[in-house]
């Protein structure tokens, strides 16, 4: 995976990941470009788009627009699902997740994203062990510094 | 000073502004406040405003002026510090920015750090923006951390060396020793990233590929398991056990297993099971039969009507993708059932598509054509309708196909005649029509088609369509050229000779100056050898070979392009003759003539045997490029003699371009006229009268052509002509 970018019907970005180095003005034009493309897309239209030597692989989840970007050997139908489990993922930790939880809370959307995918790959295939990770993370954030080695220094293999 | 506002509260006032100017009133005043809040060193506040100064930075907004503060709350102790301050790391400081480096004495800290957390931080934030020197630096951290029996650990650490690799890649060797016993694992996270990482090494190096081939085995057995295994909750995905492992293992598989017997040998039981059992009423059972269908086509026949279903879809990607698969599963068995929808498709789709859906037709029928009544009638339809974005190669590639197709040429020609008479408009169609009467046109009159009832049409008709085409603003010059040697090869088989040669004469005065040179030579042809119009019954458009003996007329060219320049070549070709030699006469072969002419009906010298007792001889032989010359009196005058060159090709790959320029000394300027086979003069410089000579007939060539994608060049001098050519 290149980036991820969700973005609102408006056309507002609400997260962006990248994988590549880019400045920020490119980004900003990249991310100009694909968000039009996607925005002028039909319902009925298939989810995968050519764009330069990328494809672009995109769902709506209600009035959020979930965008990534892959090379072109990869996957796309996988990457659909990579993209539903994202979904998921943030429907199981906010309950019930909607575009106001990401707006609100976008760091937390950023943690679960890097327990989920690392480098542009996922790194856990299990519902459960990212979720549990990031529990046990969220955890940590509670315990002041004192507290912080003694009470988590055991190694947990999940 | 009052502490900070709250990232939520900052959130949330920011999405009351009505307007852009609102809004960025609000932005300026904040950063304002968390400048100064920097200034201060405060290290209560300093997540808090570096938070909201990412919320801003993602409306778009300037956060230079965090960079350094993200360094500083990745330094601190606490979790919430780090998280967010790997967080804005990731976000403002990728590896242009100078800060960047200072991180790595950071992430060295935390990759060794006590908490799995903190080391996971570190693993990310490095796997997915480390600099090359980073990861330089910190690739013993990440192998030591790849061979730890923590498996929340060992996955990010896979990721990450991927991540060094792709960075450097000559940081590959020193994670071989850790992949040991990484498919070992139980745990499906460690599982995956490792097959991430096996993966992205194969695709780099041979040797790894060769390294890793035997981890097939392991590979068919875990993949096996996923799919026998019961319902596992924690990895289904719509009745399928963790479909993504599932899919990285295919891909790893198809490239462990190209061009390796033995490894997709031990694939295909697997593979055929995982085809059989993958329901794709799902997108995620569709996902893993993609993979599936790069490696083994075999094993998916039976989704054929899925992907043909695909090609009515609306959607432009999903047709393309399920033309090219379509194509891909077509084989001997299914050819007929599948052509039909794929020439429904040809007729109904948008127009990028008809050239690449035609090619694809013409080869999936060349290969698995079940007669050629079929193959004829396929070729057709495709030429009937899409034959305006048939490809130009395609033409004299049919007509080979006619030519070989010998109990098929009246079914052929009969059925081009119709086309022709329904529409003159798409060029490939009109090429291979003319072509086909010109050839068979006797045929098509005397109504001997045996496929289906013979239709009634006279010599007069014929003519009349292939004139119509001469004359009609649709045809392109290329289409011109056809019909007017169609109509010129009629002659030797119509009786109306006379109407043929007014058409002849008509265009030695045309426009176009490949048509005028033509019909000036047909002339030519009717004035002076008549004799030899009956060569042109064997006409066809070829060029040298590959690799067969057979032998081949140079033939069909087109003008040639170089008139003027080549005499000042070939007056150097000369140039140590001490004579000054006479223009080239050259013989350049066009486009056209690209295919091989097989049948043996076709080359009217069929053998080099001597014709009037001259012997022949091998002017050229080099590089696999052969040239003979025969000789034999011209007919009505004996004191002509007529050189007919061959040429052939005995490599395996094609020569192309081929040019044959010639001169002689400026002794026999009027004695030597270069004429194409079959009789057509390209050039007459002189009356009838012919000297005898007393010299030695000696000739300079010069031949260029284009050979596996390279020039080539060569001047040679013929000296050994048998006297009795030139005496």
């Amino acid at each position: 995976m290149r980036f991820m970018l969700l973005f609102s019907r408006q056309g507002k970005l609400r997260l962006q990941k990248w994988y590549v180095p880019l400045s920020d003005p490119q980004k900003k034009k990249i991310s100009r470009e694909v968000i039009q493309m996607v925005l002028a897309r039909k319902p009925k239209m298939c989810s995968f788009l050519e764009w330069r030597d990328l494809k672009i692989v995109y769902k709506r989840y209600a009035s959020l627009y979930f965008c990534c970007a892959v090379e072109d050997q990869e996957n796309e139908l996988i990457t659909l699902e990579i993209i539903h489990r994202y979904v998921e993922l943030l429907d199981k930790y906010f309950g019930s997740v909607c575009e106001l939880d990401i707006i609100f809370n976008f760091e937390k959307a950023y943690y679960i994203l890097d327990e989920f995918i690392l480098g542009g790959e996922a790194q856990e295939t299990s519902k459960k062990i990212v979720l549990k990770a990031i529990e046990q993370a969220d955890m940590l954030q509670e315990v002041g510094p004192i507290y912080f080695m003694k009470a988590f220094s055991a190694r947990w293999a999940i | 000073m009052p502490a900070p506002i709250r990232l939520r509260e900052l959130i949330r006032t920011i999405r009351t502004a009505r307007t852009q100017a609102e809004e960025r009133e609000m932005i300026q005043k904040e950063c304002a406040a968390i400048r100064s809040s920097f200034r201060e060193e405060d290290n209560t506040y300093r997540c808090r405003n570096v938070a909201k100064l990412l919320y801003m930075h993602m409306l778009g907004y300037p956060a230079h002026f965090g960079q350094l503060e993200c360094l500083k709350l990745i330094a601190s102790q606490k979790f919430t510090d780090k998280r967010i301050g790997y967080l804005g790391a990731m976000l403002l400081l990728d590896e242009r920015q100078d800060v960047h480096l200072l991180m790595t004495n950071c992430i060295k800290n935390d990759l060794n750090h006590s908490t799995q957390y903190v080391q996971g931080l570190a693993l990310c934030t490095l796997g997915c923006m480390g600099s090359s020197e980073m990861c330089r630096d910190l690739a013993g951290e990440v192998e030591k951390l790849l061979k730890t029996s923590n498996s929340y650990l060992r996955k990010k650490a896979a990721l990450c060396a991927v991540h060094v690799i792709r960075k450097v890649p000559e940081l590959m060797e020193m994670f071989l020793p850790a992949t040991k016993n990484l498919l070992s694992e139980k745990n499906h996270g460690v599982l995956h990233t490792s097959v991430v990482l096996l993966t992205e090494m194969c695709e780099r190096s041979p040797d790894m590929l060769t390294h890793f081939r035997k981890l097939v085995p392991q590979l068919v057995r875990i993949l096996k398991n996923l799919i026998m295994s019961g319902y596992s909750p924690e990895h289904d995905v719509s009745g399928i056990s963790d479909p993504f492992l599932q899919v990285r293992i295919l891909r790893l598989l198809r490239i462990l297993g190209k061009s390796d017997d033995d490894s997709s040998e031990a694939m295909n039981d697997i593979l055929a099971q995982v085809a059989t059992n993958t329901e794709t009423s799902k997108n995620v059972g569709n996902a893993i039969l993609f993979p599936l269908l790069q490696t083994d086509h075999n094993a998916v026949q039976r989704h054929r009507s899925t992907i043909v279903d695909c090609l009515k879809d609306l959607d432009v990607s999903i047709k393309r993708r399920a033309m090219e698969l379509s194509f891909a599963l077509v084989n001997g068995n299914n050819i007929r059932g599948m052509m039909k929808e794929l020439l429904y498709f040809l007729d109904s789709c948008d127009p990028e598509f008809k050239a690449d859906c035609a090619s694809g037709v013409f080869l999936a029928a060349e290969k698995y054509a079940p007669s050629k009544r079929w193959h004829i009638d396929t070729i057709m339809r495709v030429l009937t309708t899409a034959g305006s974005y048939v490809r130009d190669d395609s033409v004299p590639n049919l007509i080979q196909l006619i030519t070989n197709s010998v109990e098929m040429h009246a079914y052929t020609v009969q059925r081009l005649y119709k086309a022709l008479l329904d529409d003159i408009s798409q060029q490939p169609l009109v090429q291979v029509a003319s072509w086909c009467i010109g050839e068979y046109g006797d045929l098509l009159v005397s109504g001997q088609c045996e496929e289906e009832e013979p239709i009634q049409v006279t010599e007069d008709e014929v003519l009349d369509v292939l004139e119509g085409l001469l004359v009609s603003n649709l045809s392109t010059p290329v289409t011109r050229g056809y019909s007017l040697t169609a109509i010129m090869k009629l002659s030797t088989r119509f009786s109306s000779v006379n109407r043929i040669k007014k058409v002849v004469s008509i265009y030695g005065s045309s426009i176009d100056v490949e048509l005028q040179q033509r019909a000036v030579e047909y002339n030519a042809l009717f004035k002076k050898y008549d004799h030899m119009r009956y060569e042109l019954r064997w006409c066809s458009t070829h060029s040298l070979l590959t690799g067969g003996r057979t032998r081949s007329h140079l033939n069909e060219t087109a003008l040639p392009t170089k008139p003027a320049s080549a005499g000042g070549e070939l007056l150097d070709l000369l140039g140590d003759l001490s004579l000054s030699g006479m223009p080239s006469m050259t013989v350049p072969l066009d486009a056209e003539s690209a295919h091989s002419d097989r049948s043996s009906r076709h080359a009217p010298n069929v053998s080099l045997s001597s014709r009037a007792g001259i012997p022949p001889m091998t002017a050229y032989n080099k590089n696999g490029l052969k040239i003979e010359f025969t000789f034999e009196r011209s007919n009505p005058n004996p004191n002509i003699s007529v050189i007919t060159i061959h040429a052939s090709n005995t490599t395996e790959a094609d020569m192309t371009d081929f040019v044959f320029q010639a001169a002689v000394p400026k002794v026999w300027p009027q004695s030597v006229v270069m004429t194409r086979p079959g009789g057509g003069a390209l050039k007459r410089t002189e009356s009838d009268s012919f000297l005898k000579l007393q010299q030695q007939l000696r000739m300079r060539i010069k031949l260029t052509y284009t050979y596996k994608g390279a020039p080539v060049q060569d001047l040679a001098e013929v000296n050994n002509f048998p006297p009795q050519s030139w005496q």
